[in-house]
């Protein structure tokens, strides 16, 4: 069984490092023998793109894109964030008007001017944020998604048949907003398979999913690809694409850097040609830990909102110089841990103790004078107030700590001088801290108020998904940052759904699924397995497929 | 006290005319919110649809054709609140507060010369020998062409929303506008004809005021009914049948009430101890049925307020206290608002997108 810790650190060396040693002689590679070389070994190509470009004002999100997909090939279309990946699959879905190039779909030119177009063509997409609707069942949700969908009895008998043929079970008279992420995705699969698609676009989809699930849907694609249908697959999990893909297209800043046989490419050297350099790897010291800082026990809380989870008798200890990793998948409690780890949620006096002391009824305030700081997944509206410039977010959270308020007045020059010592430590890009907090990439705010709490030398800091929507280089500058604190003897508990994120920086892991939050346990001992049962396996999956 | 000269049948029918403005206004705002939109313009379009029904109706001498000019009125001030909230993405609850006072003074402008004329009346149907049947003759059967509109765009609205693929994606635009154009959905089309919809509607229910229910013209003779018909669709829950039965209380309390002032009815003071007894019971009566668990100090607290309730009901057996005309006044507004509440007590929520302002850009 291989260890998890030897997938996660995603620079294995390749068996067969045949293309390239550099990133640049990949990129020639890449232009030399791209789709040309490709197509010989194919003889039927599906979709056809040559020389798509979309610029919309101040960037250019493509610029003459050019590649094929063959029929019954899984493509993979790698790339960070804003490389374009994402516009590129709404031009051939229909949602954006390219400025200029062409695409051709079994040799006829391909011009869809709406999702339905694309559609009647034989085009289906599952988003990266689900397009579903919470308050209606499976079988509306399906509905809206088919051109000419047939009666909702008739559908549901359809919905059953789909399932069962390719192993993804669902009840078509249930709510979406009560199925877990693995089972909504599935609605999305089935609603795209019910029109009998010739390319299917796949954007991220295994961001929310346990290993199981990732495995039965492997699996599914897998079989879709068997009968004949191609399959566009954006990811930046190298593994997975190495696992599943035939070909992988490259896209950085928007160009076709490369292509190349997943296969035969190692992690690293995509990872490479994405990000068009080397980037170091967070390093992680050895370290003793000391006393406990932070101490949970028999948390029990209501849901935070309608569609929350509650969390129920959780129990948790974080060391000094220790980074305690939670896991699971997103709404299963992690809003709520946050939550009553940050003061947002009163408890019990003594269910939550910093260093011994019962805090459990204090608010946010009150713990930030403590030195128990947070900072929320959600950056726009929780980390950081949206219309507000970065100057007055950092006094929002720092007031205290550094001391920026004098009797009730704000201390604007030294609010403004904070901010932009947040600025330049973590390489936020941004004109300058009067910028709205809203001006910002997400990365950037990210950065931003992830800094703005480690700035304030916390004993003990909380984390929810540190790095969402962040570029490799950036999230492992802030992995770094967060090895570092815990170097200098604070405490971390950090929540997050990457699991590679996990496994690289904590050192014991611990699941939160339905409220409930497992043993933690060291993490190098784990394999992915183990994270896998940890998370519950793969949610209403009782009547489990063989895998693949 | 004389309780003898109410009729209940009258009293029934006259429940049936008097819910028939708001049940109207109310589907339209029910239509326009499961769209996602929030227009708090209902009482403007409604006082817009009075005027422009009732003009159109004294000039024409035609009530029918008064009642699609209040239709056409009220679309077309809604039409105002389109191009403010989805074309010019202003502020929905700020754009509609703008359009109930701009249709108050609308409508007070255009009715300057119709004050005291006299509309042509709004005739009956004539349902033959149906209308002779005792009771249901009277409840069912006498009413004009507006009052079955009404009740028939109940069923059309529920039926829509609930089965026909249009209704589905209205309620798909409501719900997440996002996802909704994702799938290629129009969601600023969807929306303008739900909120232009809504508008006749609500014109509709102004001018059943105008011309049938009182029938004349004065300014503001809506009275926040377009308030009660947006208080009605939110404590129904966003359900049409709900909508009706909302407007029937509401009708039937503010007939009742008239009733009991022309009645000089007096307020049993005993009653009070009863209303505490039985919501006492009907408390413990949900906690049993949801097989909730009650705290110790919970039993005490219900136990004594029961008590309480029982003892002074005994204690004032008998007395009688004339009731205040303002109460009396009151009361079809807090007893639609109160039970309302406690039906709205289940799992359904509002419109994931309501009072949302959609850019397809994001």
């Amino acid at each position: 069984m291989p260890k998890y810790a030897a997938r996660a650190a995603v620079m294995r060396a390749g068996p067969h490092v045949r293309h390239c040693r550099s990133p640049n002689a990949c990129d020639r590679t890449g232009a030399r023998q791209g789709p040309g070389g490709a197509e010989e070994r194919v003889s039927t190509t599906l979709l056809s793109i040559r020389g798509l470009t979309k610029a919309y004002p101040g960037v250019t999100a493509n610029d003459d894109v050019s590649f094929d997909v063959a029929k019954g090939e899984v493509h993979a279309l790698l790339g960070e964030n804003g490389a374009g990946k994402s516009t590129l699959v709404k031009m051939i879905y229909g949602l954006v008007k390219p400025d200029s190039g062409a695409m051709t779909l079994d040799g006829a030119p391909f011009v869809p001017t709406e999702p339905r177009a694309a559609r009647a063509s034989g085009a289906a997409m599952v988003f990266q944020h689900f397009s579903l609707f919470d308050a209606m069942t499976v079988a509306e949700n399906i509905a809206l998604g088919m051109e000419d969908p047939p009666r909702l009895r008739d559908l549901a008998t359809r919905i059953r048949e789909v399932s069962d043929q390719y192993g993804l079970p669902l009840d078509p008279a249930r709510r979406v907003g009560d199925l877990s992420a693995g089972e909504r995705q599935r609605v999305e699969i089935v609603r795209c398979l019910l029109q009998d698609p010739r390319l299917l676009i796949m954007d991220e989809p295994t961001s929310v999913l346990t290993p199981q699930e990732v495995r039965i849907l492997f699996a599914t694609l897998s079989k879709l690809a068997a009968d004949g249908v191609s399959i566009l697959y954006i990811s930046h999990k190298l593994e997975e694409i190495r696992a599943l893909c035939n070909r992988a297209t490259i896209l950085r800043q928007g160009r076709k850097v490369a292509s190349c046989l997943p296969a035969d490419t190692t992690a690293r050297e995509m990872a490479e040609m994405m990000v068009g350099g080397s980037f170091k790897t967070p390093a992680r010291a050895r370290r003793a830990t000391g006393e406990i800082a932070l101490e949970i026990s028999d948390l029990s809380l209501p849901p935070a909102s309608a569609f929350g989870t509650a969390l129920k008798h959780v129990a948790l200890t974080v060391r000094q110089g220790e980074i305690l990793g939670i896991g699971g998948v997103a709404g299963n409690g992690q809003d709520e841990l946050l939550a009553a780890l940050s003061g947002e949620m009163r408890s019990r006096a003594d269910a939550i103790r910093l260093f011994g002391q019962p805090i459990g009824r204090l608010g946010p305030e009150a713990r930030r004078r403590r030195r128990l700081l947070s900072a929320p997944e959600q950056r726009l509206g929780h980390a950081a107030a949206p219309d507000m410039s970065l100057t007055e977010n950092a006094f929002l959270t720092a007031k205290d700590r550094e001391g920026l308020a004098r009797r009730g007045f704000i201390g604007w020059r030294a609010a403004r001088g904070f901010a932009e010592k947040i600025i330049s430590t973590f390489d936020v890009r941004t004109p300058g801290p009067d910028t709205a907090a809203r001006a910002l990439s997400g990365g950037n705010l990210q950065k931003f108020v992830i800094g703005r709490e480690m700035l304030q030398r916390p004993e003990v800091l909380v984390v929810n998904q540190p790095t969402w929507g962040v570029d490799a280089a950036a999230a492992a500058s802030i992995r770094q940052a967060l090895l570092d604190l815990t170097a200098s003897g604070a405490a971390v508990v950090c929540i997050s759904q990457d699991l590679d994120e996990l496994m690289e920086i904590s050192d014991r892991f611990a699941v939160l699924n339905e409220g409930r939050l497992s043993k933690a346990r060291t993490t190098g001992d784990l394999s992915v397995e183990d994270i896998g049962l940890m998370m519950g396996g793969a949610h209403g999956m009782e009547v489990a497929h063989a895998p693949a | 006290m004389d309780l003898s000269s109410i009729d209940p049948v009258v009293l029934m029918a006259s429940v049936i005319v008097a819910s028939t403005p708001i049940l109207l206004a109310a589907l339209g705002e029910l239509v326009v919110e499961r769209a996602g939109v929030l227009n708090l313009g209902v009482e403007g379009m409604m006082i817009t649809g009075a005027i422009c029904g009732f003009a159109i109706a004294v000039n024409t001498g035609s009530p029918l054709l008064g009642f699609a000019a209040a239709a056409a009125g009220g679309a077309a001030l809604s039409l105002l609140f389109a191009l403010l909230t989805q074309f010019a993405l202003a502020n929905q609850v700020a754009s509609g507060l703008a359009l109930t006072l701009f249709g108050l003074g609308l409508s007070a402008l255009l009715g300057q010369g119709y004050v005291g004329v006299k509309p042509p009346p709004t005739a009956a149907l004539d349902f033959g020998p149906l209308t002779d049947l005792p009771v249901l003759g009277r409840v069912l059967f006498s009413h004009d062409l507006m009052v079955y509109v009404a009740l028939g765009l109940v069923a059309a609205v529920w039926g829509f929303l609930r089965f026909s693929r249009a209704g589905l994606i209205l309620r798909a635009v409501g719900e997440s506008h996002d996802a909704a154009h994702a799938l290629g959905y129009k969601v600023v089309r969807v929306r303008v004809l739900a909120i232009v919809f809504g508008g006749a509607c609500a014109g509709l229910g102004g001018a059943y005021i105008s011309l049938a229910r009182v029938p004349q013209w004065t300014e503001g003779m809506t009275a926040g009914a377009g308030w009660i018909a947006l208080a009605l669709v939110v404590f129904a829950s966003w359900k049409a049948g709900r909508v009706l039965l909302g407007a029937w209380l509401f009708g039937g309390v503010s007939v009742l009430q008239l009733n009991l002032q022309a009645a000089g009815a007096q307020f049993p003071v005993a009653s009070l101890g009863w209303i505490t007894l039985a919501a006492c019971a009907a408390y413990l009566g949900y906690v049993l049925w949801q097989r909730q668990e009650i705290s110790g100090r919970t039993r005490v607290i219900l136990g004594v307020t029961a008590f309480a309730g029982a003892a002074f009901s005994y204690w004032r057996q008998g007395v009688y206290v004339p009731f205040q005309v303002e109460y009396l006044s009151m009361s079809p507004y807090l007893i639609t608002i109160v039970v309302l509440v406690i039906m709205s007590f289940d799992k359904s929520r509002a419109p994931g997108s309501l009072g949302r302002i959609f850019h397809a850009s994001q």
